[in-house]
C-alpha cells in the first residue's frame, strides 16, 4: 500500500492545529504541524477509528428543566453517534438527577457511559441557590 | 435555601453568576471578603453555561474537556462550600457609582443593597435580526442561536425542521450539530466574511462532521413567508459587503438562526457612569480589572466577548480579587479612625476622629474647650473609656481657652487597641466628679 499523505485539524483543544499526516494502511507514519502530544494521537484515532465526544439531553420526570445534559465518559466511534442519540432519546428520568449519574451503561460494548452532566433538583426545589 | 438574613452592606456583591461571576465571587471570598453575595437574574446559577451542554470547557483550568453544566457545577459546589451568598431569581435595577443597589425579586421583593465593592459580571447579548437589518418580511421562525439553544437544550422545543443558520461563530455551528442530532435538516451555513468566525474545531466536529454545507462571502438578502418562514434568499457578496447581483439562490427552509456576534451586557454599567470602550462595548479597565469607577470591577464577557470559558474564569479571578483587597481597604479606613468623645466638662474636640495609624508617625495634638471653668489645678486625662492612655496636668482651665493635649507615639498600641478616646478633665486631687 502507498503512503497517502492528509490535512487533518485537530479538534482536541481550541488550538486547532493543523495536521499534515503521513499514513499507510491505517497505521500513521509522520505527523507536522502538531503543537503537542495530543495532535499524535488523534491523528492516529482519526485515521483508524474516529470518535467522537457526545452530548445530548435525556428527558426527566418532575425535574427543574423537563431535560438533563448528558456526555459520554469517552469519545464514541463516529458511526455509532445516531444510534446512541436514538437510544437516549427513549430514556425517561425521574427527577433528582445527580450530577455525574450513569444514565446508560457500556454503550454497544464500547466500555463508554453516558452520564449526568449537572444535577437536575425536583421542580420546585430551590437547590441551587441561597448559601452553604 | 435563601440566605438566613440579607444584610444591608456587603464586602463583596456579583451581579450575574455565570463563569465570570462565579469565578470573582470565589476570589472574592478566598482573598479575604468576608461576605460575598451574588445576585442572579435566572432560577439558578451557571449563566450561559446552563444550556451550552456541548463539551470542551476546561481543558486550560482542569486539563479536561467537560461539557458547559458540568464546568459549571464545579464552580457552583465550590462557591456553596465557601459560604458565598446567592440571591437567584432577582434582578439588578440599578447601580450608583457609590455602588448602591437597587435590586427586585420574586421571593425578595424590592431591595436596597450596599456594596463595598462591586462585580459587573452580566455577560453578554446576542446580536438580533434588527441590528443586522435584514430585509423581507416579518415572520414567525426567525431565532438568535442562543435562544434556540435555551429552547433545544433545556426547554426541551425544536423550534424547526429545516434551518439556515446565518454566521460561522462557534453558537451557530454548535447548534447546526445539536439540530442534526435532534432530527432537524441544516441545509446551510452562512458566512459574509471570506474567513470562519468560530474555531477551527468546530468547523470540524460540527460541520464537516455531518456534512452541512458552508458558504463563505454568503449572506441572507431577504426573509420570506408571511406566517411562518418558508425561504431565505442567499447572496454571495463582494469585498464591501455588497450582494452581487445574479448569484441569489432561494433556499426553502422553516427556521432562521443568526449566529451574528455578541455584545458585552453593559446598561447597569452605564447607570453607575462606567466608562466604556466603543471598540470592545465593555467598560474600560486597568489589570486588576477595575472600572473607571473606584470600587466597581468587571469580570468576563461584560468587558470583551472571550473565545474560551477558561479565560473568562481566569478574568473573573482577577476582578474578585481586586474587589475583595478593595473592600478590605475601604473597611480598614472606617475602623482606623478612633473617635474622641467629650467626657467630664470637656465641651467639644478637634479633631473629632484619630487615625490611629497616625501615632506611627508622630504624636498627636488634639484641642478642646471646657463647660465650667476651673481655676486650680486639673488633670486633663485622655483615656479609652476604662484605662489611662496619657494625661497632662493644667494650672487652671476656662471655657475661653482652648486647651491641648498631645498624645505621644508610645501609645500607638493603646489607640490601636480603643474604639474611642475619652478626654476629662479632673481635679488633681483624683476627683473626676468635681
Amino acid at each position: 500500500m502507498p503512503e497517502i499523505r492528509t490535512k487533518i485539524i485537530c479538534i482536541t483543544c481550541p488550538v486547532g492545529c493543523t495536521l499534515d499526516v503521513t499514513y499507510e494502511d491505517q497505521k500513521v507514519i509522520k505527523v507536522e504541524g502538531n503543537q503537542c502530544r495530543k495532535g499524535i494521537d488523534y491523528a492516529q484515532s482519526e485515521i483508524k477509528d474516529p470518535r467522537r465526544m457526545v452530548t445530548t439531553t435525556v428527558k426527566v420526570i418532575g425535574g427543574l428543566h423537563p431535560l438533563v445534559p448528558v456526555y459520554t465518559s469517552a469519545p464514541i466511534p463516529k458511526p455509532l453517534i445516531f444510534e446512541l442519540v436514538k437510544r437516549l432519546r427513549e430514556i425517561e428520568l425521574q427527577a433528582p438527577v445527580k450530577v455525574g449519574q450513569v444514565i446508560l451503561k457500556d454503550f454497544m460494548g464500547t466500555g463508554v457511559d453516558v452520564l449526568a452532566a449537572r444535577d437536575m433538583p425536583q421542580a420546585g426545589q430551590k437547590a441551587q441557590t441561597g448559601s452553604g | 435555601m435563601w440566605p438566613e438574613k440579607i444584610k444591608p452592606i456587603y464586602d463583596v456583591i456579583v451581579i450575574g453568576s455565570g463563569p465570570g461571576g462565579l469565578a470573582a465571587a470565589i476570589a472574592a471570598k478566598k482573598n479575604g471578603a468576608e461576605d460575598v453575595l451574588i445576585i442572579e437574574r435566572d432560577i439558578e446559577l451557571g449563566g450561559i453555561l446552563v444550556q451550552c451542554i456541548h463539551n470542551g470547557f476546561g481543558v486550560e483550568i482542569f486539563k479536561e474537556d467537560l461539557p458547559g453544566p458540568l464546568y459549571a457545577h464545579r464552580f457552583i459546589q465550590e462557591a456553596r462550600s465557601l459560604g458565598i451568598e446567592v440571591l437567584s431569581d432577582t434582578m439588578v435595577l440599578d447601580l450608583t457609582p457609590l455602588r448602591k443597589i437597587n435590586a427586585i425579586g420574586k421571593h425578595v421583593g424590592f431591595l436596597e443593597l450596599e456594596g463595598r465593592a462591586i462585580v459587573l459580571a452580566m455577560g453578554c447579548r446576542e446580536r438580533t435580526r434588527a441590528q443586522i437589518r435584514i430585509p423581507g418580511t416579518r415572520p414567525a421562525g426567525v431565532y438568535t442561536a442562543g435562544t434556540a439553544q435555551r429552547f433545544v437544550n433545556v426547554e426541551g422545543y425544536m423550534p424547526g425542521e429545516r434551518f439556515v443558520i446565518l454566521g460561522s461563530g462557534d453558537i451557530g455551528m454548535i447548534m447546526a450539530r445539536r439540530l442534526t442530532l435532534e432530527g432537524a435538516k441544516v441545509e446551510r451555513v452562512l458566512e459574509i466574511m471570506p474567513f470562519l468566525t468560530g474555531l477551527t474545531r468546530n468547523y470540524v466536529q460540527c460541520l464537516l462532521d455531518y456534512n452541512i454545507p458552508l458558504e463563505l462571502r454568503h449572506t441572507v438578502s431577504r426573509i420570506m413567508g408571511n406566517y411562518r418562514v418558508e425561504a431565505v434568499e442567499a447572496v454571495e457578496v463582494d469585498e464591501k459587503w455588497n450582494p452581487i447581483p445574479g448569484t441569489e439562490e432561494v433556499i426553502p427552509c422553516d427556521t432562521l438562526l443568526l449566529s451574528v456576534g455578541l455584545i458585552p451586557e453593559n446598561e447597569l454599567s452605564r447607570k453607575a457612569g462606567v466608562v466604556l470602550d466603543p471598540n470592545t462595548g465593555g467598560p474600560v479597565v486597568d489589570e486588576g480589572m477595575q472600572t473607571s469607577v473606584p470600587g466597581i470591577f468587571a469580570a468576563g464577557n461584560v468587558v470583551h466577548v472571550y473565545d474560551l470559558v477558561d479565560w473568562v474564569t481566569e478574568a473573573g479571578f482577577v476582578a474578585g480579587k481586586s474587589a475583595a483587597r478593595y473592600a478590605l481597604e475601604i473597611k480598614k479606613a472606617v475602623r482606623r479612625k478612633v473617635r474622641l468623645v467629650s467626657g467630664n466638662n470637656v465641651r467639644y474636640i478637634v479633631p473629632q476622629y484619630l487615625d490611629s495609624e497616625s501615632l506611627a508617625e508622630s504624636d498627636q495634638s488634639i484641642q478642646f474647650r471646657v463647660v465650667r471653668p476651673v481655676e486650680e489645678k486639673v488633670w486633663v486625662e485622655v483615656t479609652d473609656g476604662e484605662h489611662l492612655i496619657t494625661r497632662k496636668l493644667e494650672r487652671y482651665v476656662r471655657p475661653g481657652e482652648i486647651v491641648t493635649v498631645k498624645i505621644p507615639q508610645k501609645a500607638y498600641d493603646a489607640v490601636q487597641k480603643a474604639d474611642k478616646l475619652v478626654v476629662s478633665v479632673a481635679k488633681s486631687q483624683g476627683d473626676q466628679n468635681a
